[in-house]
């Protein structure tokens, strides 16, 4: 079972004490979270991706290539990619770059995102949102397992003769997730391809999210990739720790009171009961995040929030230490021994490489552009005679 | 089979007059299912119980405890009978925002009986040009007779005009009912398109 963080990269005044922090602050402080996580063991750091204030995080792939050359086995992925606004050629290209520079280490989550106006800056449409998610993986997917694609849809200028490169790293597209809170056309989705689905989870409550897994769960099976059981699911927490639960009730209320999302709503005793959040001590948390299992099943990938809603970044920290050295050893053995043998881990590149039998080449292949009939040698050498 | 009727009415005080006028058109509805030889339950909702719940539902996304579970009978009702005191010349603001609630598209095609209360019968319009446009963009379809009580209708002979009306009122929500037979709810949240489908529509 794979456990991580997921930030959504937002600027947010510290409540207790009035500091914003910079965008370059912030920036920063994503990558040493990210250096953090790796160091202590967490397997996964996913970035979010947006488009508009308050949050910084426009590139994701820009971010993770620079975090993916300061660690060393940490999987990068995202939170999410944003399948609707983005160009699924860019996303073809970008995340296989990035495979490439980091060894495989790398999946990504795709998402709709829910901010209205961040479709028309793009020109799109928020109401086409599902039929460009659906679009837009389908032409994202071809790219990846097809060398020359042909292909003509309703968002995007028809492709003819194009190649994506680099091609993935050793013929493997990176394992795609598919978030949603509340969409079952996503979790169809997942399930027709056979990729992951992750339920967000925070901020919802669990009957929501058992309700959107078991569906995947049963369309995974019907298209023939397992049985429900063996699909591959991922889930969101959020969690506050102290030693003490009560010094964490105490410490993280002022953040909860003015939080961009439930700030003024419920009560953080209510949101701690209707919700997953856990603001307790380490023990508590490992608890809570068993007990997800019971209405998920034996699922492959949680990734906790841990610096939002104003958190200082030494906050974040200290959250990300608790975690790596305190929750996580617990929860992998725990879970690992309540996991029947027959259901998989989450994949990564070195499973899917076994997987697909693909070795990686030894030798490149030049190309021969399709337009001008020649290759790059020769390109060269005609031009080289020229002199 | 006992058909569900869900009584929503979102009076302020107590006593209120809103309570009261749901009460008699509930009551009204019993007699007239029984006139009919039909089965009826009534169910109240009282907006006013669930107040600080439903501006919590509309800040984080979703609806809890007991709050759920009155949109869950409000979802799952045969027919709705609305009443809501009449505030600056229309419905009030808590009547909408538990309405605001609903899941677009839960309710198309449900019969549903509008009423209010208000100061004064000049008021009396509301039900048509406010409360029966809101009503029909959400999908129910309100019957032809709405019911709205003044101070007034409850101390004077104009109290006979009101009961006459809630009568009317009762019957054409009950024959509406019983003309559209119990109709099973999906559950859009679960239901599936099959994947080919969808894969069809985006590229059109």
């Amino acid at each position: 079972m794979q456990f991580g963080i997921f930030t959504v990269g937002d600027l947010t005044t510290d409540p207790t004490t009035g500091h914003t922090p910079t965008e370059n602050e912030r920036v920063k402080a994503t990558v040493a979270m990210a250096k953090l996580a790796d160091e202590v063991g967490l397997d996964v750091i996913a970035l979010g991706q947006h488009h508009n204030p308050p949050f910084v995080a426009s590139a994701p792939t820009t971010t993770l290539a620079y975090i993916g050359a300061q660690t060393k086995r940490i999987i990068l992925s995202t939170a999410t990619t944003l399948i609707t606004t983005t160009d699924p050629v860019r996303i073809a290209e970008e995340y296989a770059m990035l495979q490439h520079l980091t060894d495989g280490r790398v999946d990504l989550m795709l998402g709709r995102g829910n901010t209205g106006p961040v479709y028309p800056w793009f020109g799109k449409d928020i109401r086409d949102g599902i039929e460009l998610s659906i679009e837009n993986y389908d032409l994202l997917h071809r790219l990846w397992t097809e060398e020359v694609v042909n292909w003509e849809g309703r968002f995007r200028t028809p492709l003819t003769g194009f190649t994506s490169t680099p091609r993935p790293l050793d013929g493997v597209a990176p394992f795609v997730w598919h978030g949603s809170i509340r969409s079952p056309q996503i979790a169809e989705q997942a399930a027709y391809y056979g990729d992951g689905f992750f339920s967000n989870h925070i901020f919802w409550p669990p009957s929501h999210t058992k309700q959107m897994i078991q569906l995947y769960r049963q369309r995974f099976a019907h298209y023939g990739h397992g049985t429900a059981e063996q699909a591959i699911v991922g889930i969101g927490g959020q969690v506050f720790m102290r030693r003490n639960s009560q010094d964490a009730v105490r410490d993280f209320r002022p953040y909860f009171d003015h939080a961009p999302v439930y700030g003024g709503g419920p009560s953080l005793e209510t949101f701690m009961k209707e919700t997953p959040l856990t603001v307790g001590s380490p023990q508590q948390v490992i608890e809570r995040t068993l007990s997800f299992r019971d209405y998920v099943g034996d699922y492959q990938r949680q990734l906790f929030l841990v610096d939002h809603a104003g958190l200082p970044v030494k906050e974040a920290m200290a959250q990300i230490e608790l975690l790596g050295t305190e929750v996580l050893p617990v929860l992998r053995r725990e879970f690992e021994a309540l996991r029947p043998a027959n259901v998989p881990d989450a994949p990564t590149h070195a499973s899917l490489v076994a997987a697909a039998g693909a070795s990686e080449p030894t030798e490149g292949r030049a190309a021969v552009d399709e337009w001008t009939g020649t290759r790059a040698e020769e390109a060269n050498a005609s031009a080289a005679g020229r002199l | 089979m006992t058909h569900r009727i869900v009584v929503v009415s979102a009076g302020l005080r107590t006593p209120s007059s809103t309570t009261l006028l749901a009460d008699s058109i509930a009551a009204q509805l019993r007699s007239a299912f029984d006139t009919a030889d039909a089965q009826v339950s009534t169910t109240h909702i009282e907006v006013r119980d669930h107040a600080h719940a439903i501006v919590d539902a509309l800040m984080v996304g979703f609806p809890t405890g007991a709050l759920a579970d009155a949109l869950d009978e409000v979802t799952g009702a045969d027919a709705l009978v609305v009443v809501t005191p009449t505030f600056s010349a229309t419905f009030s603001g808590l009547f909408k925002a538990f309405f605001d609630l609903i899941e677009p598209g839960s309710l198309r095609g449900m019969p549903v009986l509008l009423a209010a209360t208000g100061g004064t019968e000049r008021h009396s319009l509301m039900l048509d040009h406010a409360l029966r446009p809101l009503f029909t963009y959400l999908g129910l379809s309100a019957v032809r007779t709405g019911v709205f009580a003044a101070t007034s209708d409850f101390g004077t002979t104009a109290g006979a005009s009101l009961t006459a009306r809630i009568t009317t009122a009762a019957v054409e929500l009950r024959d509406a009912v019983l003309s559209r037979g119990h109709v099973a709810r999906q559950d859009e949240s679960t239901s599936v398109t099959p994947f080919a489908e969808l894969l069809k529509g985006s590229s059109r």
